[in-house]
């Protein structure tokens, strides 16, 4: 047990605060544009650290713990971090594109200037994904694609899909899918919003007819796309219940309760509050130690095991935990929303509240997530199958 | 930065783990129980080979000279082989209080037998961490009266060490003259609490604990630390006879671990318990290397560890079915254990209020 940092990542987390402290005025909203600001820590080594140079990234090595305390120092300094592009996207390019492929699409994605959708979820394939449907056949040098993707978060505004079609209908259910690189506005590719329970629309229904991409458009070989895909999923699984985000939540709910009062007394001076917020924060602080560990264990190489599966399923649900004390806390106040005359933070927490649930569902729900844990970790045996082949 | 444990921390382990695992089965523990001891002799003797009693005793005085996180990782094997041998009170709360509190002659004369085992001193703090019924411990010159409630590993001990109304530690040899003993029942039977009535008692004060409440506050510090990684094993402890009986019971044709309900009552176990174990080594290690924070982490610990617990423990008995409601089984010696951990210096709520002062939040 050593939480001391050595010399050189301490001069590391001195470099960056020194960074974030001149900087800090240039992050976006107060005048720059997010695309200047990522160009802006690309340049420092800040953002696309380990990317290398030819595809436009800092090209730094590889170094776990800079990551951390890049995310740690921007998260404190309530600062928008910098990113690799798209973190699904990305590390597939880079593991598993073709040279063609990394030299077209890295670098603009990295700068922010090409954006990304997931065409994977299906009407009738969620959770059961490799079920999908939406088909492609060969004709000429084209995939002609058929079929509906749904819940396709930010398809309006992307340039780009990463998409799974069954192209291989006679194959089992898992070989018989690709996966394919599809510019948004192909013809035959209709995008219609769905309203989500937040009032925002940034899910979408995307149909396709008769749509047409290159058959060079294909990542890794035909069949071959539920692994590529599970590349993916792997990274992106990493992502959601970040304990530094959790942590700095917390202590937004802790300024909260210093701030506002109910009777003229401060939310945190009411024990039955007070005790709900200490409870919090003990969950808090062990998602946090648990993340050390597992960073630890990575460090070295390392398979966490326990530690890294539970923390979907945990650090969501911790989020979404947070954001109901802060509501309950405001009591009335909780109910408002947007823009409404009293509305604390723009109606933040109660976006949160909502937008934590979708979270808990998305990227592979709860249920899920325990299918996970009590299978691959602890070696419970699975399910009788009833699956039907395609 | 390296948070895991290291290679001596993680050999430690495994030698308590394994003397446990072959000297004090569950046979063993029950044994004692039904016998009405809550010590072990033989396993206690054994731990005692291993230098346990005096882990964190410097060695200048005899003891091994670890740390705290050396200590949890053994409460938390005593804790998950429900092991009835007093641990918490006279192997790390005693130290403690003695070492923060006593002047040089205490500590010369207290150290080197509590480090060898030769004594046992139980602790009585309750006085400080929530009065019920005792009128309250008063001091006068050299002498105790009064009531301490709920002195932990009283039974076995050849002295006391009980705090005061003023937060005053005192040692008291178990035959001193006016003081009774008397045996509290708890739902735990592997470890003991007592009733101690001193009626103008002999005490000697620790010296420095007259002056500064800080001696009595690390000793209730590492108390709770102990009974928060003594569920830790208790409840790990659970979980892992709950996966075991989910892939060998079988219902309806099929290991009932391939039953939706089931699983996710050990994914759900699993998920809560591992972050905990973080939880408590942060703490442990936080009290000499990072003494600011260790307060904090440690109220956290105790309380987090307490919920999660009590989790863990119904809801390993429910994977069990019938049987888990049965002595024949004996899950219940680790339920039990973990209620106990549960409610002895500071339950949740209070402690976790706790927490709140020491951030300054309770205004
Ligand atoms: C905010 C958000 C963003 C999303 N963004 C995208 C995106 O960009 N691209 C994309 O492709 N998809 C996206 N999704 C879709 C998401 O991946 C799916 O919603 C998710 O995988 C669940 O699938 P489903 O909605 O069909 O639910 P279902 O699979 O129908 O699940 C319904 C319920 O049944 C349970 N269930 C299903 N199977 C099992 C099982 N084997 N064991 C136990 N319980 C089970 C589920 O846990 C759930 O409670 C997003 C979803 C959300 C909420």
């Amino acid at each position: 047990m050593d939480l001391a940092y050595s010399q050189e990542h301490e001069a590391y987390r001195d470099e960056v605060r020194r960074f974030l402290e001149n900087n800090k005025d240039k992050a976006p909203g107060s005048g720059s544009t997010a695309q200047d600001w990522q160009q802006l820590l690309i340049e420092n080594g800040y953002a696309a650290r380990t990317i290398p140079t030819e595809y436009g990234g800092a090209g730094q090595e590889p170094d776990i713990l800079k990551s951390h305390i890049l995310a740690e120092e921007f998260a404190h300094a309530k600062v928008p971090p910098g990113h690799s592009g798209d973190n699904r996207i990305v590390p597939v390019l880079l593991e598993l594109g073709t040279e063609e492929q990394k030299q077209r699409f890295i670098g603009p994605t990295i700068r922010g200037e090409m954006q990304w959708c997931q065409g994977y979820s299906e009407p009738g394939s969620g959770s059961d994904l490799a079920s999908l449907q939406t088909k492609a056949h060969v004709d000429g040098d084209d995939f002609v694609i058929n079929g509906q993707k749904i819940w396709t978060s930010g398809a309006k505004t992307a340039h780009m899909m990463f998409c799974l079609v069954r192209t291989e209908p006679d194959a089992p259910k898992h070989q018989g899918i690709s996966y394919l690189l599809i510019p948004m506005g192909t013809p035959g590719m209709d995008v219609r919003p769905l309203k989500q329970m937040t009032g925002d629309s940034f899910f979408n229904e995307v149909f396709f007819t008769d749509c047409r991409v290159p058959t060079t458009e294909i990542i890794g070989k035909r069949g071959e796309g539920w692994n590529v895909a599970n590349a993916t999923l792997k990274h992106e699984r990493g992502g959601l219940g970040d304990p530094n985000q959790a942590e700095s939540r917390f202590r937004d709910i802790l300024e909260l309760m210093k701030t506002e009062t109910i009777d003229g007394q401060r939310l945190i001076d009411i024990p039955s509050f007070r005790d709900r917020a200490m409870a919090l924060q003990a969950r808090v602080l062990a998602m946090k130690f648990n993340g050390m560990r597992v960073l630890s264990h990575t460090i070295k190489g390392e398979e966490p095991g326990l530690p890294r599966w539970i923390v979907k399923l945990q650090g969501c649900e911790l989020n979404h935990q947070t954001a109901a004390l802060a509501i309950d806390v405001m009591g009335e106040l909780g109910i408002l929303y947007d823009e409404s005359p009293y509305v604390r933070n723009h109606g933040m927490w109660q976006h949160r509240y909502m937008m934590d649930l979708g979270l808990i569902i998305g990227g592979g729900t709860a249920q899920i997530q325990k299918n996970i844990i009590g299978e691959r970790a602890l070696g419970l045996p699975k399910e009788p199958k009833f699956d039907k082949p395609i | 930065m390296e948070f895991m444990l290291s290679e001596e921390q993680r050999m430690l382990q495994e030698s308590v783990v394994g003397y446990l695992e072959s000297h004090c089965p569950l046979d063993r523990v029950r044994k004692a129980a039904d016998a009405g001891e809550t010590i072990a002799n033989d396993v206690s003797d054994g731990l005692g080979e291993l230098g346990i009693p005096g882990i964190v005793v410097p060695e200048d005085y005899g003891g091994v000279g670890l740390g705290f996180l050396e200590a949890a990782l053994v409460a938390e094997a005593l804790g998950g082989a429900v092991a009835p041998v007093p641990y918490s009170a006279t192997s790390i709360m005693a130290p403690v209080a003695v070492l923060a509190g006593g002047s040089d002659r205490q500590r010369d004369e207290w150290l080197p037998k509590i480090a060898s085992g030769e004594t046992i001193v139980a602790v009585g703090v309750n006085e400080q961490v929530g009065r019920r019924e005792s009128e309250g411990i008063l001091a006068s010159q050299d002498a105790l009266s009064g009531k301490a409630m709920f002195v932990l590993e009283g039974m076995e001990a050849d002295a006391y060490l009980i705090a005061d109304s003023s937060g005053a530690l005192h040692m008291i040899a178990g035959d001193a003259q006016g003081l009774e003993r008397t045996k509290l029942k708890t739902i735990d039977r592997t470890r003991s609490v007592v009733e101690i009535s001193l009626n103008a008692t002999p005490a000697e004060v620790l010296a420095n604990t007259t002056s500064s409440r800080e001696p009595l506050l690390a000793t209730i510090d590492a108390g709770r630390l102990m009974l928060a990684a003594d569920t830790l094993g208790a409840a790990q402890a659970m979980l892992d006879q709950s996966v075991a009986y989910a892939k060998e019971r079988r219902q309806f044709n099929r290991p009932i671990g391939s039953f939706q309900a089931v699983k996710h009552m050990c994914a759900e176990m699993a998920a809560e318990l591992e972050p905990c174990r973080s939880l408590v080594w942060y703490a442990a290690h936080s009290v000499r290397a990072i003494p600011e924070e260790a307060r904090l982490m440690i109220c956290h610990a105790k309380a987090h560890l307490s919920e999660v617990g009590r989790f863990v423990a119904r809801t390993a008995t429910e994977v069990h079915g019938g049987m888990g409601f049965t002595d024949l089984l004996g899950l219940h010696y680790w339920f039990k254990r973990i209620g106990f951990n549960r409610q002895l210096l500071g339950a949740p709520e209070l402690v976790r209020e706790e927490a709140a002062r020491v951030q300054g939040l309770v205004g």
